[in-house]
């Protein structure tokens, strides 16, 4: 697992895990299909991921499917890090 | 563009979806008035059927109470039926002023401004008062009008987890840059008819300079020792700065709602907030039946205190049956079933059983969360609550599911699942 995998997966269990919800989250748990993350608060995800990695994701790429796993969240950060470089 | 056969198909497919889904939404007819009898036309066609209604927002019982009903033919008769206007070209009439000023006194706040309902309150309110400066802070499970009124303000959005005091406060210090932080959430929770801890929020608020924002639509008229909230249970009243609420529920169930609290917020309301800018003023007939049920409410709480017993009766019926429900101590009383088909199959067979209730299920609730939702009312007599528990009991046995737990109750119907396959 790579680091900002490591460090989406993180966020994602203490942000979005209610206290006794026993459901495990892996790189490929459904957040959004799976009812764990709604695009109500999804807003402070997107927001984590801008300011950790000091990047901007624009509003068409931060799409439900986009922010549907941890991987492809992952995928999503590197992709703008490139751009930003 | 016209409408094409194409644009035709392509909605119809859609409403295909929608009901492939299992998220159509029919509706019933009744005909009659709203209480704790009503008289039900469903499927649409068959025999009206008498039916004992446990899922209406008609908390006190007024929604028919004779007294409103009279308060509101005089009022239609003395200042009409429609004002054609909004209220700040020619809709605001002596009446609609007086009852913002009797909602003022009932929540303790300092001013009120009536809007079409309290989704509109919702709606109009944030973008009104906060700016790209500032910071809207909501519990995950607020109304979706609330949702929907953050996402029309510039303000950054931000959530907490349901009722999760360290989580809030971990979020207030995250944004102690920004010029207004405004907690946002509901008195008591729609879904799962539980309590914000209000006491709490209120400390939080006060010790990161926030303000607080309380959407009490399930909560005005009948919780708090007089009834005037979950301020006044909770012991902040006159401490929330913007409270919004609804005449659609407990006083009255019509229709209309209100932004109440501080002089300054209400009144940008007044100038800026767009659904009531550009909606017409609440109807007169609507208006007096309201100062009416303020009269009925403030003049004794027999009425909160039968739906108090209701409530404890109801829930302690439920209980004992071995039915899993959601603890509190509101009239919104969920009968968790997890499963969103046993939900649907069992609210069918309890109408088939003379009890009208609902089965709600995702989206509406979380995942695996399905539920029927019971909601107690004043109007409702021991003898209705001890017909319907005798119908929910004949139904659970049905289903094997009387003293099943939750864990139970998710195996049992992955179980059954499994055979189907």
């Amino acid at each position: 697992m790579d680091d900002i995998t490591k460090v989406v997966l993180d966020y994602v269990t203490r942000e979005y895990l209610e206290e006794g919800d026993e459901r495990e989250i892996s790189e490929t748990t459904p957040l959004i299909s799976g009812g764990i993350v709604d695009s109500f608060s999804m807003v402070s995800l997107l927001r984590f991921l801008e300011k950790k990695y000091s990047i901007h994701i624009p509003s068409e790429a931060a799409t439900p499917d986009a922010f549907d796993t941890v991987a492809s969240i992952a995928a999503l950060v590197q992709r703008f890090q490139r751009v930003e470089v | 563009m016209a409408f094409t056969e194409t644009v035709r198909n392509d909605y119809q497919t859609e409403i295909e979806g929608i009901k492939a889904a299992g998220l159509f939404k029919g509706e019933r007819y009744i005909h009659s008035p709203q209480g704790s009898e009503i008289e039900v036309e469903f499927p649409v066609g068959s025999e009206i059927k008498r039916c004992i209604n446990i899922c209406a927002n008609n908390y006190l019982g007024l929604s028919s109470h004779p007294e409103v009903i009279a308060a509101a033919h005089a009022g239609l008769d003395r200042r009409g039926y429609g004002m054609s206007s909004v209220r700040f070209i020619c809709g605001t009439q002596d009446i609609h002023r007086e009852l913002e000023t009797r909602l003022t006194e009932f929540l303790g706040t300092e001013d009120t401004l009536l809007f079409p309902s309290c989704m509109d309150a919702n709606g109009g309110f944030f973008e009104a008062c906060l700016s790209e400066r500032d910071v809207m802070i909501a519990d995950r499970l607020v109304h979706a009008s609330i949702v929907d009124g953050m996402r029309l303000c510039k303000a950054m959005q931000d959530t907490y987890k349901h009722s999760d005091m360290r989580h809030l406060e971990e979020k207030l210090q995250e944004h102690q840059d920004k010029r207004y932080r405004m907690i946002i959430t509901d008195g008591v929770f729609s879904m799962d008819g539980d309590m914000a801890r209000l006491d709490q929020i209120v400390s939080l608020a006060e010790k990161y300079n926030a303000m607080v924002f309380l959407d009490d639509s399930h909560a005005t008229g009948f919780i708090g020792r007089t009834g005037r909230g979950t301020h006044e249970q909770c012991g902040v009243f006159g401490k929330i700065d913007v409270i919004t609420t609804t005449l659609g529920k407990a006083l009255g169930g019509a229709s209309g709602g209100c932004v109440s609290g501080r002089r300054e917020l209400v009144e940008m309301c007044r100038q800026r907030a767009r659904p009531f800018l550009f909606s017409n003023s609440v109807a007169p007939v609507i208006v007096a039946g309201a100062l009416k049920v303020i009269d009925l409410i403030t003049a004794s709480t027999d009425r909160r205190d039968k739906l108090e017993w209701n409530t404890r009766y109801w829930r302690s019926l439920l209980k004992d049956a071995g039915f899993d429900i959601k603890e509190g101590d509101t009239p919104i009383v969920p009968v968790m079933l997890y499963d969103a088909k046993l939900a649907q199959d069992c609210a069918r067979d309890l109408f088939h059983e003379g009890v009208y209730a609902v089965g709600f299920f995702f989206p509406v609730v979380p995942k695996g969360q399905a539920r029927i939702r019971t909601q107690l009312s004043a109007a409702h007599e021991k003898h209705h609550l001890d017909t319907a528990i005798a119908a929910f009991k004949k139904v659970g046995r049905k289903y094997g599911i009387l003293g099943l737990g939750k864990k139970e109750l998710i195996a049992k119907c992955e179980l059954e699942m499994e055979l189907v396959r």
